[in-house]
């Protein structure tokens, strides 16, 4: 097992390169002189010459991506000229609060979606399965970002039962059940689309194992039809359903985007949005390798429970 | 050209009835009723935002701060005005208007740019493929909206750039999976033969592959259209697509977001509609998956239940017998639409404790549904036990509650499968699976349980059981899984045990070992054994008496040396040509002309009467009954193959 983890470990090396070299392409891709751009159209020949040497933009494309690269290796992602502070400080305080958000979403997502599923698959047809299917419908249709609003308006505005926006309360915030307080319109809004879809493939799954040769096994011996479904069926489809969920994480990942600009969660989808509209590029580079890295390690965990959990991978 | 051309042809197709008169694809989808409504739904909104130009609403983009933000239902303003006074309901429509319209391209040029990737690596194979679908994983290892926004911090914001980013991020789904499809294609015989004909590669793409994966990439273009409105939408939402003053649905709630606390019906309004469209087309996306590739069609197929649906009319009185089991009439149906298939038409069985008996017949004759029905493990649907009565331990087990039936199966009655492989558990170990079916009956601690099962191994001489018990069951060898099945069998001393082609699925070498193991342990235990074959060769060594079936009924029975030296139904006569002989290479191997009649259209009289060379007249009316023939021996024909001894 060990082994196995190992072995995916370093399976994951060349994607991440890969991501490098294409954030770093696209960020090379854009169009403009950066050293006009920091000196103004004014500026003298000689002088744009010189920065460019400075920055190193004088050099091939090669060698500006192995000095890039270096840099990363050693948390330098360069200076964030908006905020004027490391961006490599910046975007980990940020992706610390996405992660918190986007765990919670996982949790909710991965818990209701298996457990819908389920439900619906065992009632196959019945009043439970259509409930399921239509709420299924319902969730992969709805904007996320319109049903933020929807939410705010009913619980905060409405019942004034939940805070609207942010992470902790202005003053007097901070403790454990203030975060949790602020967290759960965000996270149960991000997580809708990913039960949706979680829930709709678990029931497809479920139906599949259920017709398996190993069922009927089981019920012949005198397993008791709940021991069936839940041990049985169940650890079969979950199998199937696993990957889909580290696919999920990049979709809870990436809509956390929205989500926190509806919440005015401090997270790094807000932060990417903001460095994107005040052209912050490096700031917008930094962001996006983090969470891309954060994804690959996101499938990386998911191949290794569904090989935990189905021996024949090994 | 010649992909238009394709792209025509295969329209056409979509509404036209096919050769063999099945409905026409759209006529399928609208028979859906959920396809149907968001059809229809999709049809008023497409219409509504075609003719906006021309309906009587204001202009979007007249400012009137006079009325600003006017509830829905003002004069005038059907749906109210925003915090600039612009008109709600006009502002919508068009906003809908730009975003079907990017929805759509974005559609488009990811099907296009996509599919040629599939269609180019798919066709090419080698170093071309696993180039290109290395690149097409390493955009699918961005998550999806996080490389939309670094597309469009590049591009920088706009509504052209946000639909370009959507639709990069879109090209891998459409690029893998016309790849998969074009993958099995062009290793198919008219490619070869358009090859040969000496056709290029960009006509055989075109012409050949390009119209046969068309409906793949329909599929796929209408099921992930929804999610490109709605992320696009999402991009002007942040305020990355759509800029002012031009409005789509996802800047519209952007503005309206701002004004949440005081005028909810801004964001409202186009939140809505955002979700009717994208509602309207997955339900037409689904159906159109549905139509084209039944093959995806989620959940269509029914799971079985727990047991077997008993729908009897009249139940035959108990029998009074010291037999195990006692089935009288026993009738099972499987109702697939209208149809109904009698795969089991009316049998009677008897087994005395001790007995072996064998039920013996081809494939389909009911032989594996009788068994299956004994204890309700028939799949419902379609599964229905139409008749009849099952007698275990003297009580009428179709009537049983599902805890009866549930203690008795795997109790009292046990069974062993065909294909040990697909009948045991793959992800957990065989020990625990022994271990699962002990607990199930006695009430006994795990440690109890292992131990017992670990003597269970052994007994079926299952070599260092100790190293195997915590073995899965892909770790083990056919045999050694069909030795793992019958202790498990053996589990709670069944007093009957339904092997159903136990050795079917197994090497030759390999059957003779486990009939034996078998047959030993049930003679030491006492247990009767229901054997279901389709070798007679098994019969004579391992049975009592034998039951031959035909067409879902009992066409012989008796004591399988009598049966097997003077068969009296011709059909077990033929059966018995069938087997082989070693050592004698001069007899003659016959194989019965013709084939069993559907068991959902059977015949008058006896149903192997158009296979028989014996037929007369008489043999096609009425039921022909099972008659007494000979001592404890029945046959169901008019004219048997021997006089009554």
């Amino acid at each position: 097992m060990w082994l196995y983890i190992g072995k995916r470990l370093l399976a994951t090396v060349p994607i991440l390169l890969g991501l490098s070299v294409i954030v770093f392409a696209m960020m090379a891709a854009i169009p403009g002189d950066p050293a006009t751009a920091i000196l103004g159209s004014y500026a003298t020949p000689e002088n744009v010459e010189r920065l460019n040497r400075q920055l190193g933009l004088d050099r091939s494309l090669v060698e500006q991506y192995l000095t890039w690269l270096g840099n990363l290796l050693q948390g330098d992602m360069g200076r964030s000229y908006a905020l004027n502070r490391p961006v490599a400080d910046e975007v980990f305080e940020r992706f610390g609060a996405t992660l918190v958000l986007a765990g919670a979403s996982l949790l909710l997502c991965s818990l209701f979606g298996l457990l819908a599923g389920v439900i619906a698959a065992v009632g196959q047809f019945g009043w439970r399965d259509r409930i399921v299917t239509f709420l299924v419908l319902i969730g992969i249709s709805t904007p996320s970002f319109w049903l933020g609003l929807l939410l705010i308006m009913l619980f905060a505005v409405e019942l004034q039962w939940l805070p609207a926006s942010g992470m902790f309360a202005i003053y007097g915030g901070g403790g454990p059940l203030d975060l949790l307080a602020h967290l759960a319109l965000p996270a149960i809004t991000l997580a809708v689309v990913a039960t949706a879809v979680i829930a709709r493939l678990t029931r497809t799954a479920m139906l599949e194992v259920l017709r398996q040769d190993y069922v009927r096994t089981a019920r012949a011996k005198g397993v008791s039809e709940r021991r069936v479904i839940y041990r049985h069926a169940f650890k079969s489809a979950l199998v199937a359903v696993i990957p889909v969920i580290g696919i999920q994480t990049g979709f809870v990942l990436g809509g956390a985007v929205y989500i926190e600009t509806v919440f005015q969660w401090p997270g790094i989808g807000r932060m990417l949005v903001n460095a994107i509209s005040t052209r912050d590029l490096l700031l917008v580079q930094g962001g996006v390798l983090v969470v891309a890295a954060s994804y690959v390690f996101f499938n990386l965990l998911a191949d290794v429970a569904q090989t935990l959990v189905d021996p024949r991978l090994r | 050209m010649a992909g238009m051309l394709a792209v025509g042809a295969t329209l056409t197709r979509l509404f036209a009835r096919d050769r063999g008169g099945r409905p026409s694809p759209f006529a399928l989808l609208v028979a859906n009723p959920l396809s149907a409504f968001g059809l229809a739904l999709l049809t008023v909104i497409v219409v509504l935002v075609i003719a906006t130009p021309f309906l009587p609403v204001p202009d979007p983009d007249i400012t009137d701060p006079a009325n600003r933000l006017l509830r829905p239902g003002t004069d005038g303003h059907l749906l109210g005005t925003d915090h600039l006074g612009r008109d709600l309901l006009s502002r919508m429509l068009w906003g809908t208007r730009v975003s079907i319209l990017v929805g759509l391209s974005a559609t488009l040029i990811a099907a296009t740019i996509g599919s040629l990737i599939g269609l180019v690596a798919g066709y090419a194979g080698g170093r071309t493929d696993s180039l290109l679908m290395r690149g097409i994983d390493l955009v699918m290892a961005f998550p999806y909206i996080l490389l939309a926004l670094a597309i469009v911090a590049v591009l920088g914001p706009g509504l052209l750039n946000a639909l370009y980013a959507i639709a990069v991020v879109n090209i891998p789904f459409f690029a893998r999976n016309i790849r998969g499809i074009t993958l099995g294609l062009s290793r198919r015989e008219f490619v070869d033969a358009a090859r040969l004909s000496g056709a290029s590669h960009a006509e055989i793409l075109f012409l050949e592959v390009l119209p046969n994966v068309l409906p793949t990439i329909v599929v796929t273009m209408s099921t992930t259209v929804g999610w490109m409105i709605l992320e696009t939408a999402g991009l002007s939402f942040l305020g990355l697509g759509a800029q002012p003053p031009q409005a789509d649905l996802g800047s519209m709630l952007g503005e309206g977001r701002k004004l949440l606390f005081t005028a909810p019906h801004v964001s409202v309004v186009p939140g809505l509609m955002i979700f009717a469209l994208v509602m309207c087309i997955n339900l037409v996306g689904d159906g159109v998956r549905d139509v084209l590739d039944p093959r995806l069609k989620s959940g269509a197929l029914a799971a079985p239940g727990a047991a077997t649906r008993v729908a009897r009319e009249t139940v035959p009185p108990a029998p009074s017998t010291d037999a195990v089991l006692s089935v009288e009439g026993l009738r099972t149906e499987f109702h697939v639409g209208s149809r109904v298939y009698k795969a089991v038409g009316g049998v009677d069985l008897d087994l005395a404790p001790g007995e072996c008996l064998g039920l013996v017949g081809e494939s389909g004759s009911g032989k594996s549904v009788t068994a299956l029905s004994l204890l309700r493990l028939v799949p419902t649907p379609p599964g229905v036990i139409a008749g009849g009565r099952v007698t275990i331990e003297g009580a009428d087990q179709l009537a049983a509650t599902p805890e009866a039936l549930r203690r008795l199966r795997g109790g009292r009655v046990a069974y062993v499968f065909q294909d040990p492989l697909t009948t045991l558990h793959p992800l957990f170990t065989v020990g625990d699976q022994i271990v699962e079916a002990i607990r199930a009956h006695q009430p006994i601690s795990r440690a109890e349980a292992e131990a017992q099962a670990l003597t269970l191994l052994e007994k079926v001489r299952i070599p260092s059981a100790k190293a195997r018990f915590s073995a899965y069951p892909h770790e083990l060898s056919g045999g050694m899984r069909q030795r793992v099945c019958i202790a498990m069998a053996l589990a709670n001393d069944p007093d009957l045990i339904v092997a159903d082609e136990p050795t079917t699925a197994l090497d030759v070498t390999v059957q003779a070992q486990v009939l034996k193991l078998l047959r030993d342990l049930s003679r030491e235990r006492g247990s009767a054994v229901l054997f279901i074959t389709h070798d007679f060769g098994v019969v004579s060594e391992l049975c009592d008496r034998v039951a031959v079936m035909y067409a879902g009924r009992i066409v012989e029975i008796g004591p399988s040396g009598d049966v097997l030296d003077a068969p009296g139904h011709p059909y077990t006569g033929k059966l018995i040509d069938c087997v082989p002989v070693l050592g004698r290479p001069e007899r003659r191997m016959e194989a019965i002309d013709g084939l069993p009649p559907s068991v959902d259209r059977l015949p008058a009289g006896c149903a192997f009467a158009d296979r028989c060379d014996r037929v007369q007249e008489d043999c096609r009316h009425g039921d022909i009954p099972l008659d007494p023939f000979g001592p404890g021996r029945a046959v169901r024909c008019l004219h048997p193959l021997q006089e009554v001894s």
